[in-house]
């Protein structure tokens, strides 16, 4: 269904969301930084950048999450009731990229296997609001990952930015359940033109540059390559990339407190750390930098596929925009492909 | 030029053989930034380059290359960053050769950015303008309105105890008063300092990059991946942020050089360095000592004797 939203009715069209859901949107936390916050009014939503820092991913599977909390009372360990949220959410203005990313980490947490409840519970009761990318970055690459700008797969609305209005579509039956808001009205013709110009304007800047096609089985050739020997020399090991990576979904659990009480929390934990692999006898199988940077890459663009059919990588960029000492894995993906340079140090 | 004096250098110490690789900086895929580069062949120093966006204080590097010997190009922070690591051992004498660079104080990226409306797609240096390209822009900028604040008030550019210095010392004239931003900081009360300290902290994600750039922060376990004993938990309650925050700065008292690398590096905006300039500021007051300036002296809290003051002790 095709309706559009004026842009004078989107605060009240954000305040009728937050009369019945917990919205959650980007807001900014200082100055060119944004994360996805539960809103408490509609003036702090910001929807001035590309992406925000830390990817939607935290809204399910979040940074620090207290599993449950115990007591030990006289022989027995009970668990205390811990307060649940009731109210059902809405993600609004989320990237197609981050949307994505929401989907691959749901191929791991809500598996044949096993399910993790964490995730199902938050996934289950959200509803997803996602916005086009009229100006993708230059180092967005989600059409060489198998995304594009536009892609409307995950959302259960979409929404596309047409200057005076919003371009709205409903997608899903729970999308569709929003089709009697009163702020909605029947797009035009003309908003479909224009809908189209933009896409194909954006489709045209994201281009097809990065060789993400076939990496698999590159990769399955390349573990003991010397390739490994250089690519990680620059990388100083910091966790940025993966945690703010709206796919890398790597945890360490651990217990919190002291007796008698205590709780069981789920931190997100990274392969660039040596602590990740460090096992109790002492020995680290992943002991440098170059083992870590290949875990990281190989996880990305190997295992997972082998896994999953699909690359752990949408493209956003914000391991290239934030990697304090740009790092490019863009370049690291060329360096497969037979395009890449002969020698390594002329790149 | 220095960038060419740099590579010949660099060729001349692989030619050598007098090194084993070189770090330095070269040109990667965005615009105002730079990356480490890792030379081994004399051919590979024609990627070498310098300009105001050489941000990174390579001296973390020598950690990872302790088995090699290394010329590595500095400025005067980071030469001051490696004598602080020689009076800690962390190399062995002769290993090191420093191809020191009289800076002309690095650019910031982030106050660039600010600066236009758009992405920057492009950006060259000439003189004391910066150009900067988007798809619906082209503006020049004044070089030294946007440089880093770590880099205003620096007072030592040119490097000292550099093995060769290419090109002429530049003037030690510090573009704001020295330790602005602790002077700053001290001026608040007790209570507005607190505000301040725990809003910039509440942004942090713990990636630890503001560690894992410091040439300082260089121990095999950090306090806070020790898990017996256990000093600090592992998530994002605003008590061990904190915590992280206020460990980190003071295991750097008397040896941070104010290159501002854990700023830069923060991704979450985080203002760091009015920390340990704070300390820096207080080392200097307390014991008249500057972090690599003496290659002798170590820094005043790593050193006991029986003649020190003990009033404070109650």
């Amino acid at each position: 269904m095709k309706l559009k939203l004026d842009k004078k009715d989107f605060k009240p069209f954000l305040q009728s969301l937050m009369d019945e859901y917990d919205l959650f949107a980007p807001v900014q936390l200082a100055e060119g930084v944004s994360v996805f916050r539960k809103i408490g009014h509609p003036e702090e939503v910001d929807l001035s950048s590309a992406n925000t820092q830390k990817p939607a991913k935290e809204l399910f599977f979040p940074q620090s999450e207290v599993m449950f909390r115990y007591e030990k009372v006289g022989n027995q360990n009970q668990l205390l009731s811990m307060e649940e949220e009731k109210r059902e959410r809405i993600l609004f203005g989320a990237r197609p990229c981050d949307i994505e990313a929401i989907s691959i980490i749901e191929k791991v947490f809500v598996g044949e296997e096993y399910t993790d409840v964490y995730f199902l519970e938050k996934r289950m009761k959200t509803i997803i609001m996602g916005l086009g990318c009229n100006h993708p970055l230059s180092t967005c690459f989600c059409s060489s990952a198998g995304g594009d700008p536009f892609l409307r797969a995950g959302s259960d609305l979409f929404f596309i930015d047409l200057g005076e209005a919003y371009f709205v579509e409903l997608l899903t039956e729970k999308g569709m359940a929003f089709h009697k808001n009163k702020f909605f009205k029947e797009a035009d013709p003309e908003d479909l033109t224009l809908v189209k110009e933009l896409e194909e304007k954006a489709f045209e800047k994201v281009g097809y540059a990065v060789p993400v096609e076939g990496i698999e089985k590159r990769l399955d050739l390349m573990g003991e390559s010397s390739f490994w020997d250089r690519v990680h020399e620059k990388c100083v090991g910091c966790r940025i990339c993966t945690y703010l990576c709206p796919t890398c979904h790597c945890f360490d659990i651990v217990d919190e407190g002291e007796h008698p009480c205590g709780q069981r929390v789920r931190n997100w934990d990274s392969c660039l750390s040596p602590l990740y692999s460090l096992e109790t006898s002492g020995h680290n199988p992943r002991p440098t930098c170059r083992e870590r940077t290949r875990q990281r890459l190989m996880h990305k663009f190997n295992y997972f596929p082998k896994n999953f059919n699909q690359v752990a990588c949408v493209g956003c960029g914000r391991c290239i925009l934030y990697c304090p000492v740009h790092f490019d894995i863009r370049k690291a993906i060329l360096w497969t492909s037979p395009k890449r340079p002969k020698r390594y140090e002329e790149r | 030029m220095l960038q060419e004096k740099i590579r010949e250098k660099a060729k001349e110490l692989l030619e050598k053989k007098a090194v084993d690789l070189v770090i330095g900086f070269g040109e990667w895929t965005l615009p105002l930034r730079t990356t480490p580069l890792f030379i081994r062949t004399p051919e590979g120093t024609k990627n070498l380059i310098w300009n105001s966006f050489c941000e990174n204080n390579l001296a973390v590097y020598i950690h990872k290359f302790s088995q090699f010997k290394v010329g590595i190009v500095v400025k005067g922070c980071d030469a001051r960053s490696i004598t602080a690591l020689s009076l800690e051992k962390r190399f062995k004498p002769g290993q090191l050769f420093l191809i020191g660079v009289p800076c002309q104080r690095m650019v910031d990226r982030r106050k660039v950015n600010r600066a236009v409306k758009g992405e920057i797609l492009q950006a060259r240096e000439e003189g004391d303008l910066i150009y900067v390209k988007g798809e619906e822009f082209e503006v020049s900028l004044k070089r030294d309105d946007f440089l880093y604040s770590s880099c205003q008030v620096c007072t030592h550019r040119n490097p000292i105890h550099a093995d060769i210095l290419v090109g002429d010392p530049v003037e030690e004239s510090p573009l704001k008063e020295p330790y602005e931003e602790a002077k700053a900081f001290e001026k608040m009360s007790p209570e507005e300092r607190w505000r301040f300290f725990e809003k910039e902290t509440s942004r942090c994600i713990r990636c630890y990059a503001c560690r894992e750039v410091c040439p300082m922060c260089y121990c095999t376990e950090c306090f806070v991946d020790s898990s017996n004993p256990k000093w600090i938990e592992k998530g994002l309650s605003p008590s061990d942020l904190e915590f992280y925050h206020i460990v980190r700065a003071y295991h750097q008292t008397g040896r941070c050089s104010g290159c501002g690398a854990c700023e830069r590096a923060c991704p979450m905006g985080i203002r760091l360095t009015y920390l340990t300039q704070k300390l820096n500021r207080d080392v200097k007051e307390l014991y008249h000592f500057e972090t690599g300036i003496d290659t002798e002296a170590p820094p005043p809290l790593s050193t006991y004797e029986i003649e020190d003051k003990q009033d404070f002790i109650k």
